[in-house]
């Protein structure tokens, strides 16, 4: 097990987990603001990656697209939340739960009637392909390297709006007391809206980014979706340090479990054994994680304390 | 001295800075009511939470029929003894007023473990719950449901429900809040009679009731007790008038 | 007689008679369709047991009905293949007797359901709901890795199990089994909802406050209904697993679990028979709109949205009107 070998796939957590913190980041303030939980999360993943996809397609520029997937997210987002989700905030749960999830048939099934079921192609734009070398002589490909720090600025830019702007004052003063501001004159209903439609921005920037390194497809955000739920699980619900710190902690969790737990079984059984036990129980490793966080604080490492 | 039916032992309770109960030590004795009285923020639901056991004292004791039930779980207490009423109803919403009783009545037998008779057919717990809504009033509204009923009904449903399990003490959370003078007339009065069940710990707003049933009133003050006694002598004392009752006593 | 109670027994009569007449004229399809039917109304009056009565919202129930679904491959597979399961430290051979396979199944899942329950359970509201997606998520990525049992591409039953006195390749006969079954949990269902352990549960629901200050414990309320909701949905994987002679990774996937709480929802949470009426429809649907799109599932996904806000108390709230008081 080299350094180098170890230090890459440190980095490819670290990577995976960022990406999943553009997921974990909306649905906690949607979550923590508006009380919603929202299952149609995913679809607005997919649908950034796949007006990413559509406009890269058309006109070549990576950039473009990325602000395709920016738009067409947000937007997407902001008009179901005023036709839709508007709706939800006063029923519980379960409604919450069936109306999102009926948004995910819709949306799933409307891609798949406009673009068909073959996936689409978004590639990694020239200027970013390629490996670059960072200090210790490792090679590592420039474009993850990006996600890297595009989501860590992301991160400190949500910071910044939670901590500095009038914007982020209302949001934090919505997870408090959501009655409260109400009755301070705030307009609730367009801090709705913008809260959704940022969270729903997140979600399709993440996808759109994503989606140069896999592929573009119907059905890729659900599998994203419950990850970043895991994360916020982990993290605590409002908290977008706990989804940033729960994000990374599970990418981490799942890149190196990948690969240590094979060599640990390795220990215990024969080597073709040990991989297929070591690779079942890579893939039950987050959930593992989950769970112990959860014997030990029910609501997350940085959630509200009951 | 008659043994304290239940007692607290110099509780106290933080939150952060906020010292929400301040060395609290008070009692209640057979066969009266002790109403515990002050203003808003004063700490009445955090006591209330230690004593019937949804938080936890950060130093001192609580004892039930002394027995100490400190870490023991608010159901446990409830099975002990304690019965109690909340300031904001809590009762099934869905469930008829007959069903809400039974439930009492079930939790007072405890055994909820039985999965095929059905449960409005039992009679033991049938006789429990009627008796108990004949009590306050509610046996005609048996088959209504509880959303449907008025506020007053409901709180006479959540003392019904109380008396099915037959407590050893009843901790009553405002239970005039709400309610006319007529109802506030009623349950007054049926307040009055039941202190020789078992004793009440009072906590209310209600001067008028308060004065009217008294045995002993305390008087809580930013967690901390800066008074108990009787009626007259809370009335006289000045720490007590300066922070609470100003120029009305 | 209520009115819903008439409703019910025209349902279960129906449930009888029109696969019998398709027996008659000879109508194999309709008599699987049928079938498909019953089975996933079983895995959704299982999960109704923990979601209408006790109130969580478990959106990973798929978990056990996944789980049957394996117990019964897995089983079948080493009888099939005459390999025993495991030889030390003791020899446990395959089986294909359905009431060896229920019981293994039931077992299993409900051991499975008290682990996540304890688990799942200390949290409430929006954690337990992610939380139960989560493990079923596990349960989904775990199944894909164990190669042993087919992986991706699932595990292929040649021989339908047999069961003492029926010939179980039989459609009717089956059917016949299936039926029965469901016929039988909810009876219980029904007497669970009106006895101690059923009030005490439904009220732990509405008011746990009260429940607790009366001398009950909700969460074991709570982890017991859901044990036995995920007893009963993992029988019905597999009862599942043997109409489809496969069993796949799918039966564990997010997407099943959402079409659990799809039929109880479109049928009416709070009925006795919502998942049953649920369960009928979306078959239905799934046959006739299927055949006429291959993207159904958008119209389901407005029928869905439909009734969430605006018809609340499903088909059975349309037909009968305002829900009663449990009695």
């Amino acid at each position: 097990m080299s350094l180098i070998l170890l230090i890459e796939q440190m980095l490819n957590g670290l990577q995976f987990g960022i990406m999943l913190f553009l997921m974990a980041a909306g649905l906690t303030l949607i979550f923590g603001v508006m009380g919603l939980i929202n299952l149609a999360h995913g679809s607005l993943y997919m649908i950034g990656a796949f007006c990413a996809a559509a406009v890269a397609g058309l006109t070549g520029s990576f950039v473009l697209g990325l602000i395709a997937a920016l738009a067409g997210a947000a937007v997407a987002g902001a008009l179901v939340e005023l036709v839709v989700i508007r709706r939800l905030y006063a029923k519980d749960h379960l409604d919450q739960v069936l109306a999102t999830f009926a948004l995910i048939l819709i949306f799933s099934e409307g891609t798949r009637w406009v673009f068909g079921s073959f996936p689409l192609f978004l590639d990694i734009p020239d200027f970013l392909s390629g490996p670059v070398t960072l200090p210790g002589g490792i090679e590592y490909p420039l474009y993850r390297l990006t996600l890297i720090v595009v989501g860590l600025l992301v991160a400190a830019g949500l910071f910044l709006l939670i901590s500095r702007t009038r914007l982020g004052i209302q949001i934090r003063a919505g997870e408090n007391d959501r009655e409260m501001i109400a009755a301070l004159g705030i307009d609730i209903a367009k801090l709705y809206t913008i809260v959704f439609a940022l969270g729903a921005a997140l979600a399709g920037l993440a996808g759109a980014l994503v989606g140069a390194i896999q592929s573009v497809q119907v059905g890729m955000g659900e599998p994203v979706l419950i990850l970043a739920f895991v994360v916020i699980v982990i993290g605590g619900i409002g908290s977008i340090k706990g989804a940033l710190i729960g994000a990374i902690l599970v990418g981490l969790t799942d890149t190196l479990g990948g690969i240590f737990l094979p060599e640990l079984m390795k220990l215990f059984f024969a080597p073709a054994t040990a991989t297929s036990i070591g690779s079942s129980l890579a893939s039950m490793a987050i959930y593992i994680l989950m769970a112990a966080v959860l014997v030990l604080r029910p609501t997350g490492l940085f959630g509200a304390r009951p | 001295m008659t043994e304290a039916v239940l007692a607290t032992k110099r509780i106290s309770k933080s939150f952060g800075a906020l010292r929400a109960s301040d060395d609290i030590s008070i009692d209640l004795v057979p066969g009266e009511i002790h109403a515990i009285i002050g203003p808003n923020g004063a700490g009445k639901s955090t006591l209330i939470k230690q004593i019937c056991g949804g938080l936890r004292p950060d130093t001192g004791s609580v004892h039930l029929l002394g027995e100490d039930v400190t870490h023991s779980s608010t159901e446990i207490r409830a099975r002990k003894g304690l019965g109690r009423t909340f300031q904001i109803s809590a009762l099934a919403m869905e469930d008829t007023v007959l069903q809400n009783a039974v439930l009492g009545a079930l939790g007072g037998q405890g055994n909820p473990w039985r999965f095929l008779k059905p449960v409005l057919k039992d009679k033991a717990l049938l006789e429990t719950a009627k008796q108990a809504l004949e009590r306050v009033g509610l046996i005609d509204q048996a088959n209504t449901r509880t959303a449907e009923l008025s506020h007053g009904q409901r709180r006479q449903l959540e003392v019904a429900v109380a008396l099915t399990l037959k407590p050893k003490a009843f901790i009553m959370d405002e239970p005039m809040a709400g309610l006319g003078t007529e109802g506030s007339k009623r349950l007054t009065g049926f307040l009055d009679g039941l202190r020789h069940e078992a004793p009440v710990l009072l906590v209310e707003h209600d001067m008028d009731a308060v004065f009217a049933l008294a045995d002993r009133i305390s008087v809580l003050v930013y967690g901390k007790v800066i008074a108990t006694g009787t009626i007259d002598e809370i009335r006289a004392n000045k720490d007590v008038r300066d922070a609470y009752l100003g120029e009305e006593a | 007689m209520t009115r819903e109670t008439v409703f019910n027994a025209v349902v279960l009569a129906a449930l009888a008679i029109v696969p019998l007449w398709a027996h008659v004229t000879g109508e194999l399809f309709t008599i699987t369709l049928a079938t498909r039917a019953v089975i996933l109304a079983l895995a959704a009056v299982g999960l109704n047991i923990a979601l209408g009565l006790g109130g969580l919202v478990s959106l990973g129930h798929a978990v056990f009905f996944g789980i049957g679904g394996y117990a019964m491959g897995i089983l079948a597979s080493h009888a099939q293949n005459y390999t025993p399961l495991m030889e030390w430290p003791f020899l446990i051979d395959g089986t294909k007797s359905m009431p060896v396979i229920w019981l293994v199944a039931i077992v299993l899942s409900a051991l499975v359901a008290f682990v996540i329950g304890l688990l799942s359970l200390r949290t409430s509201g929006v954690y337990f709901i992610m939380i139960t997606l989560a493990f079923g998520q596990m349960f989904y990525f775990f199944s894909i890795s164990w190669s042993a049992y087919g992986g991706e591409d699932g595990l292929s039953i040649y021989v339908r199990n047999g069961f003492p006195g029926l010939n179980t390749l039989v459609p009717i006969q089956f059917y016949g089994l299936c039926f029965a079954i469901l016929a039988l949990v909810l009876l219980f269902a029904a007497k669970l909802q009106r006895s101690p352990f059923g009030l005490a549960l439904n009220a732990a629901r509405q008011a746990p406050d009260r429940v607790e200050t009366v001398g009950l414990n909700p969460m074991r309320l709570r982890l017991l209904a859901f044990v036995l909701s995920g007893a009963i949905t993992g029988l019905a994987g597999a009862l599942f697993a043997d109409l489809n002679r496969f069993v796949s990774p799918t039966m564990f996937s997010w997407q099943m679990s959402g079409e659990i709480i799809v039929f109880i929802i479109l049928g009416g949470v709070a009925r006795l028979f919502g998942p049953v009426v649920g369960a009928v429809l979306f078959v239905a649907l799934e046959h006739f709109l299927g055949d006429l799109s291959d993207y159904w599932h958008i119209y389901l996904g407005f029928l869905l949205l439909g009734v969430v806000l605006f018809a609340r108390g499903g088909v059975i709230g349309m037909l009968l009107g305002r829900e009663k008081a449990h009695d």
